[in-house]
């Protein structure tokens, strides 16, 4: 039986089901089930995240110029965005404006993170969606030179140099190690690309991964360590001291000098190896246009990178702001973070209990009581759950909506938002893809179009780091050092009570922390995160979320190895808390398939 | 950097002791929680790094290429009894990784150890000294008993073998002051428990 949601999906779950389990409860915190009709499309999906989370409950009482540092905790790899999150969102609640290079540097470090996960993810984990590491061995390397030559000047490029890879790879795999290849499903006939391509691509996975380190050089000198920066309620934490005396850790003309050097090699590495890939990858799979879900309907970005301190208007952020709903491109609808009616959070399907199933709570008004309940059709028992009942409570993850809306965040949205406002910066570069694939605006909307967009936003957000670093220049030789505002530091000069929102575009989508203090503590704290919007579950009118919308109407060429699903929802980069530090024996598998 | 810059003289190893885990999930918490006191109470050589790893992963990489031995604590899942610890050598700490992932933040440290074995740069002695939790669930939980009482032997442990590759760590005169500790803005374990609310 088809049911239509309010939000325009046809969900039919009649068909057999798979199930995608990350097999413990350690590693990977994201389960995905749906049901496939007699031709092994996609007629239903659910997701559900498996672990619950609840930073309120650890910071409540505690010192709110600290929160950021256990915020940085939450995940390994989003650390300094949830820390700029926090500290933008007590300077919002206490009134605290930062000075011009504060800005800048906070810029920097953001872009910076935009730049380093897109191309992690790219590489280390999405890339294995679309290249066959195992093909890679049967490439002629001359071949590979001439492809690599012909869509590059990239100087690693010789016939010698792809031979040489294959080799060690060939050994490698010889040897009955798969290393970071271990359990991919080679040879599955979702794979389109040439042995050279894939070949080009296992080099430039290899080379991504040595680069990749360089970049984060920038979160050590600003932050004054890595891992684990440091930020500063009221500006940065790291002083300006250009005579190179003074403090340790005080920023100088050689460490300047440093992180410029290293933008110039990310823009480089962006421009000369990660888009010429992202290009021959669309031009084999620009038959695959599945995975749109509500990227043609429903996008939201909150906005970032200020280009002024202390002005987060539509118009300062260099990152576009704004609701699309309905796939109006013509209608941008603007973001209150603190209208109550606007982002609310809905419980009826997650594993929380609210005074009401059907209404949203505001996250200033947020609550987090875990209430595990499973709805009549689940299968299996509360500690071994073979088959979600999605008619019941089926997640840990809340579902937010922006007045009653799913949107989906993230890479895309940015881009679908940029492009509507008429932004030359994000439309040219999108309609130059775009032609050169011969592909029309409406192909954007898809798993691909998700992973281009990130692509771009990477070369974006490369180039925003030498705006800013040069600004950055600019003002201190105008003899402008100041970093911090400390005026307000003493909780004495606080109001009694006081609330606040800061927000910002982390890698993967729109991202907020909502502060309310009292008594100089922290009286309530409640963080939405980007894989909450996307991985959300169905509300209380049973609208569903990016995933969930994502994987409708996919074919699957082998349900055994569901290589499509995985390749969709890796485009979204999900977030889940992260606690995947115990190490086991070797050998496990870190997600297990079943069909029932 | 945290800690020393891995710059010592021509002769001596260069070691990274680097505590993992993730402080904010009780148990989870114990290689950084041992790195956190390792560092407080014990001085070490210009060779030897200490690092707070937390739960960065590919972070990492840079970290490890420039160790020639590396030790290495974390929570374990060896189906052990809680608050076991286990010390774990050189080819038989886990280096596999995989594929088929669901997020990147899955990026365990055995795909870190993986990374810089396939860049051909991983150190050439591992030692992993691992704890068998027993609570990963209590979500802003402090360390269990069983494992809170293996911070100790697990320094120990690591004094061995910093001992044996020459280049020992010395019990500190004088205490060290809270501004050069590892953990601040009130996370280390002290200020991080009193502050935690009964749910």
């Amino acid at each position: 039986m088809t049911v239509r949601t309010p939000n325009g999906f046809n969900l039919d779950r009649s068909g057999k089901r798979i199930v995608i389990d990350p097999l413990t409860r350690i590693e990977g915190h994201l389960r995905v089930e749906a049901n496939l009709d007699s031709d092994s499309v996609i007629r239903n999906a659910v997701s559900s995240g498996t672990m619950w989370r609840g930073i309120e409950v650890i910071l409540r009482g505690r010192d709110p110029r600290d929160a950021w540092a256990f915020t940085e905790r939450i995940c390994g790899v989003c650390t300094g965005t949830h820390a700029l999150t926090s500290v933008r969102a007590v300077e919002n609640a206490l009134g605290i404006t930062i000075p011009e290079n504060a800005n800048s540097i906070r810029n920097i470090m953001q872009l910076c993170l935009l730049v380093h996960d897109h191309l992690v993810h790219f590489y280390h984990l999405h890339a294995l969606d679309w290249v066959d590491v195992v093909s890679a061995l049967k490439a002629d390397p001359k071949s590979t030179s001439a492809l690599v030559q012909s869509i590059s000047p990239w100087p690693l490029s010789s016939p010698g140099y792809f031979k040489d890879l294959q080799i060690r790879l060939t050994k490698f795999f010889g040897s009955g190690q798969h290393g970071p290849f271990k359990n991919g499903y080679w040879g599955h006939p979702a794979y389109k690309l040439p042995p050279e391509a894939n070949l080009m691509a296992v080099a430039h996975y290899l080379e991504a991964l040595d680069f990749q380190k360089e970049i984060v050089k920038i979160q050590a000198v600003y932050g004054g360590k890595n891992p684990h920066p440091n930020w500063l309620v009221g500006g940065v934490p790291c002083p300006i001291n250009m005579d190179g005396t003074g403090a340790v850790g005080a920023l100088n003309m050689e460490r300047l000098n440093l992180i410029s050097s290293i933008i110039d090699r990310s823009i480089e590495f962006v421009e000369q190896v990660y888009l010429p890939d992202i290009a021959v990858i669309g031009s084999f799979y620009k038959d695959w246009l599945h995975g749109g879900g509500l990227s043609g309907q429903s996008v939201m970005s909150y906005g970032d990178i200020p280009e002024n301190a202390n002005d987060c208007s539509a118009k300062s952020l260099k990152l576009p702001r704004g609701v699309i709903l309905g796939g109006n491109l013509n209608e941008i609808l603007p973001i209150d973070h603190g209208d109550p009616e606007q982002i609310q959070e809905y419980v009826a399907h997650s594993w929380y209990k609210y005074p009401s199933e059907f209404s949203g709570l505001h996250p200033w008004d947020g609550i987090t009581e875990p209430s595990f309940q499973l709805g009549a059709k689940v299968k299996g028992s509360r500690t071994n759950i073979q088959e979600l009942d999605e008619g019941g409570k089926y997640s840990w993850i809340k579902a937010p909506r922006w007045r009653g809306h799913a949107v989906e965040v993230g890479p895309l949205a940015r881009y679908i938002i940029g492009y509507a406002q008429g932004k030359a910066e994000f439309k040219e570069p999108a309609d130059r893809l775009l032609k050169g694939l011969s592909l029309p605006l409406t192909a954007l909307f898809s798993t691909l179009g998700r992973t281009a967009a990130r692509a771009l936003e990477c070369q974006w957000a490369a180039h925003q780091m030498r705006y800013f670093q040069d600004k950055l220049v600019l003002h201190i030789k105008a003899g402008n050092s100041a970093t911090a505002n400390v005026s307000k530091w003493k909780p004495e000069s606080w109001p009694k009570e006081a609330k606040g929102y800061g927000f910002t575009e982390a890698p993967r989508g729109a991202l907020g922390h909502w502060i309310k203090i009292k008594d100089t503590k922290i009286d309530n704290y409640q963080c939405v995160v980007p894989t909450t919007w996307n991985g959300s579950p169905r509300d209380s009118k049973g609208n569903i979320g990016a995933f969930e919308a994502s994987l409708i109407g996919t074919p699957m060429a082998d349900p055994q190895r569901p290589l499509e699903i995985l390749r969709t929802i890796h485009s979204f980069d999900p977030c889940l808390a992260c606690s995947t530090h115990v190490i086991s024996p070797a050998g496990q598998e870190l997600a297990s398939v079943n069909v029932r | 950097m945290t800690g020393k810059r891995l710059s010592g003289p021509e002769n001596k190893k260069r070691i990274l002791v680097l505590g993992i885990g993730n402080i904010l999930w009780a148990d989870e918490g114990f290689g950084v929680r041992v790195i956190e006191e390792f560092h407080r109470r014990y001085a070490i050589e210009d060779n030897v790094t200490m690092l707070d790893g937390g739960t960065q992963g590919l972070y990492l990489v840079s970290f490890l290429e420039q160790a020639d031995c590396l030790i290495v604590f974390d929570a374990i899942d060896y189906g052990l009894p809680p608050g076991k610890l286990k010390l774990v050598r050189d080819d038989e700490v886990p280096k596999f990784s995989a594929a088929r992932k669901i997020s990147l933040h899955q990026t365990g440290f055995q795909e870190v150890l993986s990374a810089a074995d396939l860049l051909g740069r991983c150190p050439r002695e591992l030692a992993l000294i691992g704890c068998q939790p027993l609570d990963l669930d209590h979500w802003g939980g402090p360390l269990t008993d069983p494992v809170r009482f293996q911070i100790n032997p697990a320094i120990e442990l690591a004094c061995k073998l910093l001992a044996q590759w020459g280049s020992p760590a010395k019990l500190r005169i004088a205490p060290l002051p809270a501004s050069e500790w590892l953990l601040a803005n009130n996370i280390d374990r002290t200020n991080y428990e009193i502050g935690a609310q009964p749910i």
